[in-house]
């Protein structure tokens, strides 16, 4: 039993009753879709094509059609696929950390957070698999003997930590939501008739919800939850590896694990709060993505946005401190250098506009909210194309200095995952409950009973 | 069959565990009780021994800690040792820190998957398992206890305590 303060406000409004939950949460999937969709829909899935052409274009031709030299030799891919997978670190911090934590304001947003999760590292996986050139050989980095010889992968490679380290948050994250979806699966079976109760029967797994099932089922989670939550900080402190440990002043940083990992969350937070100010008007779930949920994100945005404030200060004065020239060079050539603007875009998306969550009037104002995390999506790419592009075009060599900008193909692919993400999440919210239904009924409230004096 | 089944449907959990409370007492059979949701405290009541997936989990999480170093041994140390970067691979311990990431990566893998795989299996909730459905609402807004007696019983007793819990209807 639990106790809860009678002044605490609820989490969710209009004292919905289980019924009532339900039917609001199944709307969505059994219902037909609105012209919002549709347009939303079709835009996506434009988009995506035009990056799939970019994609068939780069394959087919090689990747000399990017922008990349002899001294950038990574840049928009990299970015990309660092941004998305920092995207996708969101998902898993809501589900698991705040299931630890027994944050029970996360079961409103906990669902399409992970949907989030899942199709943001997708996208994210999309760019090493393109950036190898002949994508058809990525089976070179599962440690398989060759035929050329019994040559093994090097373990001693953060990049191939990362095969591990992406493909096991891949495919634990999917098994969490799935295993979240497949009560819901289930209810919406039940209601269904016809091809659609055959399909929803498949999906759910022949789920009945007896006591022993759900007891299973709760130990399940929460140790999922747990494995989760080392695994979620592992990978972007991975991903920070593949940088720091290489000899690239600007790179060689100790700092890098934990700054990646608050940023991840950070812009994570961002995605989550772009996509939820949205999907709650067109899906009509205000009664459950409430004001008190906005503004509960926009605290964990502070929190993240001034530790990666702090870090890229820290950064400044350890390269004073440390008195290499050429960590030294490498940020007064970020800051001051010909990529300036990319670095003071970083500095005002990301350092300047959270801290305007402190007034509480613009942390609980959805326009505002919608407009700021916008701004620390972009500062969030910047700032890993600042630590990208600006660490490598001018290093120890000063004849090899050179600059760097992408061409449309790299534009398009960008584009073309930003359309196959949005693309994905809507039709995520016409076949699956967004919102985890089933454990959101345990916050409700029936209206039959309520005895509030009653729990001990 | 010998044994009829009453059925008890409630709109609440707290009612629906009182009512458990009462027929235990009595020394009434319940066979199951279905919800759309978790009803914290009920296991203890129908005597459901904790489960021991996280035992399982455990396991499978050691046993993916032994092979992942296994794995990166037999690959790097033993069957093609290299020397990268001026740091050779001749033993397991001097490669160590190097491992940590990978280990780790796959411990979980295995104990994430290894443990939803076992419950999956020993729930039996499987693609194409058929589901039993104990009342139409019951994965919406219904919970239901099942009560198990003899042919020959009157189940009265049965009926009127959980209607005096609050069942909303008793269904014989």
């Amino acid at each position: 039993m639990q106790h809860e303060a009678s002044i605490r406000e609820p989490l969710i409004l209009g004292n919905k009753s289980y019924h009532q939950a339900t039917e609001d949460i199944c709307r969505p999937v059994e219902g037909k879709a609105n012209k919002y969709w549709w347009a939303a829909f079709i835009i996506s899935v434009c988009t995506m094509l035009w990056g799939m052409g970019a994609i068939a274009y780069t394959i087919g031709t090689g990747i000399g059609t990017w922008g990349l030299n002899k001294t950038v030799g990574w840049a928009w891919d990299i970015t990309n696929f660092v941004w998305w997978i920092g995207i996708g670190h969101a998902g898993t911090l809501i589900s698991a950390i705040l299931l630890l934590f027994r944050q029970k304001w996360r079961l409103s947003i906990n669902r399409s957070a992970e949907a989030m999760t899942i199709f943001a590292v997708m996208c994210a996986g999309l760019f090493p698999i393109i950036h190898m050139g002949r994508p058809w050989l990525g089976y070179w980095v599962l440690p398989l003997p060759n035929q050329f010889g019994s040559l093994w992968v090097n373990f001693n490679s953060p990049l191939l930590w990362d095969v591990f380290a992406i493909s096991t948050y891949f495919s634990v994250s999917l098994v969490f939501w799935y295993l979240g979806l497949i009560p819901d699966l289930a209810t919406i079976r039940d209601r269904a008739n016809g091809l659609r109760k055959k399909i929803y029967s498949i999906l759910s797994f022949g789920w009945k919800g007896s006591a022993k099932d759900w007891s299973r089922y709760e130990e399940v989670s929460l140790i999922l939850a747990g494995l989760s939550t080392p695994l979620v900080l592992s990978v972007h402190t991975i991903v920070s590896m593949d940088f720091a440990t290489s000899l690239v002043p600007g790179w060689h940083t100790t700092i890098f694990p934990p700054y990646f990992v608050a940023g991840a969350i950070f812009s994570g937070f961002a995605m989550v709060l772009t996509l939820m100010l949205i999907a709650r008007k067109v899906l009509n779930l205000e009664d459950y993505i409430t004001v008190q949920h906005v503004e509960l994100m926009n605290k964990i945005i502070i929190l993240t946005g001034s530790i990666v404030g702090i870090a890229y200060i820290t950064e400044f004065f350890m390269a004073w401190y440390s008195q290499v020239k050429y960590e030294q060079y490498a940020f007064i050539n970020r800051a001051f250098g010909p990529y300036f603007w990319a670095y003071w875009a970083m500095m005002t998306c990301n350092v300047i506009t959270p801290q305007l969550f402190w007034f509480k009037k613009i942390r609980t104002s959805l326009t505002a909210t919608f407009i700021i995390s916008i701004f620390v999506n972009i500062g969030m790419w910047f700032e890993r194309f600042v630590i990208i592009v600006t660490s490598l075009h001018r290093d120890y060599l000063p004849s090899s200095w050179t600059m760097y900008s992408p061409t449309w193909v790299e534009i398009g692919i960008y584009l073309g995952t930003i359309g196959l993400f949005f693309t994905l999440f809507l039709l995520f919210a016409r076949v699956f409950p967004v919102i985890a239904l089933s454990e959101l009924k345990t916050i409700l409230k029936p209206t039959s009973a309520p005895k509030k004096e009653h729990h001990g | 069959m010998d044994k009829k089944v009453i059925k008890g449907v409630f709109a609440d959990g707290d009612m629906l565990k009182e009512a458990v409370q009462e027929l235990n007492e009595k020394g009434i059979t319940i066979r199951n009780v279905y919800s759309p949701f978790p009803i914290h405290g009920i296991d203890k009541l129908l005597g459901i021994k904790p489960t021991r997936l996280s035992i399982a989990a455990f396991i499978y999480g050691a046993t993916g800690t032994s092979m992942a170093l296994l794995m990166m041994w037999f690959m790097m140390v033993s069957d093609w040792p290299m020397n990268i970067g001026g740091k050779p691979n001749f033993t397991l311990l001097q490669n160590l820190p190097a491992f940590i990431p990978i280990t780790f990566e796959i411990t979980v893998l295995f104990a994430a998957h290894g443990m939803v795989i076992t419950f999956l299996l020993v729930s039996k909730i499987l693609p194409g398992a058929t589901a039993y459905v104990s009342h139409p609402r019951v994965t919406d807004d219904k919970l239901v206890i099942e009560v198990e007696m003899n042919q020959s019983d009157s189940h009265e007793q049965a009926a009127q305590i959980m209607k005096l819990h609050g069942a909303e209807e008793v269904l014989a």
